[in-house]
């Protein structure tokens, strides 16, 4: 093997690439280049995919929703600027961590829900006041939103929540009692209805 | 609606790449600071990168003028063979050979070195390359071979054929 073969050849090592990374983070954020930051955490109902913009957090992702395809519909609804960067979602990932841990209740971090709009939006935005523990129907949420006759709606804004967990989609449930469907799946639907009934 | 790929994998796919050539082209302490001002550079146009463009040639042209900024920036010429970093010692170290590797690739005509980083190390045919430098395919295509033959001359170890 030549030398100058390896020198045209031999791949940059990971540790450099890892520090040169973490480098092109804070300069991006510093120069305000960062749109769109993501990182991955895992959890009790798998691998979450998590996503802010600088005005909040965007978007949180199931395994079956598909990463890659998430950050690229990230790309091209939001920035094509996209770069992992855990830094910025710190303090989510600490309260996921927290309420996984069932300690906490409620989310306090700065939300963008840029990605949904007209009823979609509102019925999403009146999801956290469905408290800890508790679960309402689709038809409840019509009502609770003043649609009352709006209940298949409500069941389509619950499927395209953009930030499932951190609102409480999987507290609705339909009228006979039963689960309905769920964005991560019936198993991840049950794993947090339990989690709650049982803190 | 847009479908350019997220930049995170301009990062992942062609980072190693970039060192590498920012490596032939600055020797390694300077190729990193080079590589952090070409993503940064990239990050910043890349929403108005065409998504038909050829992803790797357009990092390679950013790290070619980051390249020269940093050789302006230290207001030097590449350092001459010979001079080499202290750090790099390597004495009876396998692979410590490098160091005159590198130094012959630092004592190359800027042209020479910056030809063979993007055929060799980048891979890009010499028609991009000749949009890089300026001049002919032909030309970009004379300087790499050139390049070649001076680090077999004045480089015994070997160079690809």
């Amino acid at each position: 093997m030549n030398e100058l073969d390896d020198l045209f050849t031999t791949p940059a090592d990971d540790d450099t690439l890892t520090r040169l990374h973490r480098r092109l983070e804070h300069a991006a954020e510093s120069e305000g280049l960062l749109d769109v930051a993501y990182r991955t955490v895992d959890s009790p109902v798998g691998t979450l995919l998590l996503a802010a913009t600088p005005r909040g957090l965007v978007r949180v992702a199931y395994d079956v929703e598909d990463h890659d395809r998430v950050l690229e519909m990230l790309a091209g609804r939001i920035s094509p600027r996209v770069l992992r960067s855990p830094g910025r979602l710190d303090a989510v990932a600490r309260e996921l961590e927290e309420y996984f841990g069932g300690r906490r209740r409620s989310f306090g971090v700065p939300l963008d829900l840029s990605l949904s709009t007209g009823f979609r939006l509102l019925v999403q935005q009146h999801l956290p006041s469905i408290v800890y523990g508790q679960t309402r129907s689709y038809r409840q949420v019509a009502e609770l939103v003043g649609h009352p006759r709006a209940v298949r709606a409500v069941g389509t804004a619950c499927a395209t929540n953009p930030l499932p967990v951190v609102l409480p989609c999987h507290r609705v449930l339909r009228s006979d009692g039963t689960q309905g469907g769920y964005v991560g799946g019936p198993a991840a639907k049950t794993t947090l209805l339990n989690l709650e009934a049982a803190a | 609606m847009n479908t350019k790929q997220p930049f995170e994998q301009a990062v992942t796919e062609h980072g190693g790449t970039v060192l590498r050539v920012c490596r032939v082209l600055l020797g390694r302490h300077d190729a990193d600071d080079a590589w952090s001002e070409t993503f940064l550079a990239a990050m910043r146009a890349y929403p108005d990168l065409p998504e038909t463009a050829n992803v790797e040639a357009w990092l390679v042209t950013i790290a070619h003028r980051k390249a020269i900024d940093v050789l302006r920036a230290r207001g030097r010429a590449p350092v001459p063979a010979g001079k080499l970093p202290e750090e790099q010692t390597g004495l009876g170290v396998p692979g410590a050979a490098d160091d005159d590797l590198w130094g012959a690739v630092r004592a190359l005509p800027d042209k020479q070195r910056q030809a063979i980083a993007y055929h060799y190390v980048a891979g890009l045919p010499y028609a991009e390359i000749a949009q890089i430098l300026g001049g002919t395919s032909e030309a970009a295509r004379r300087a790499a071979a050139d390049g070649i033959k001076n680090l077999r001359k004045n480089y015994p170890g070997g160079v690809p054929s």
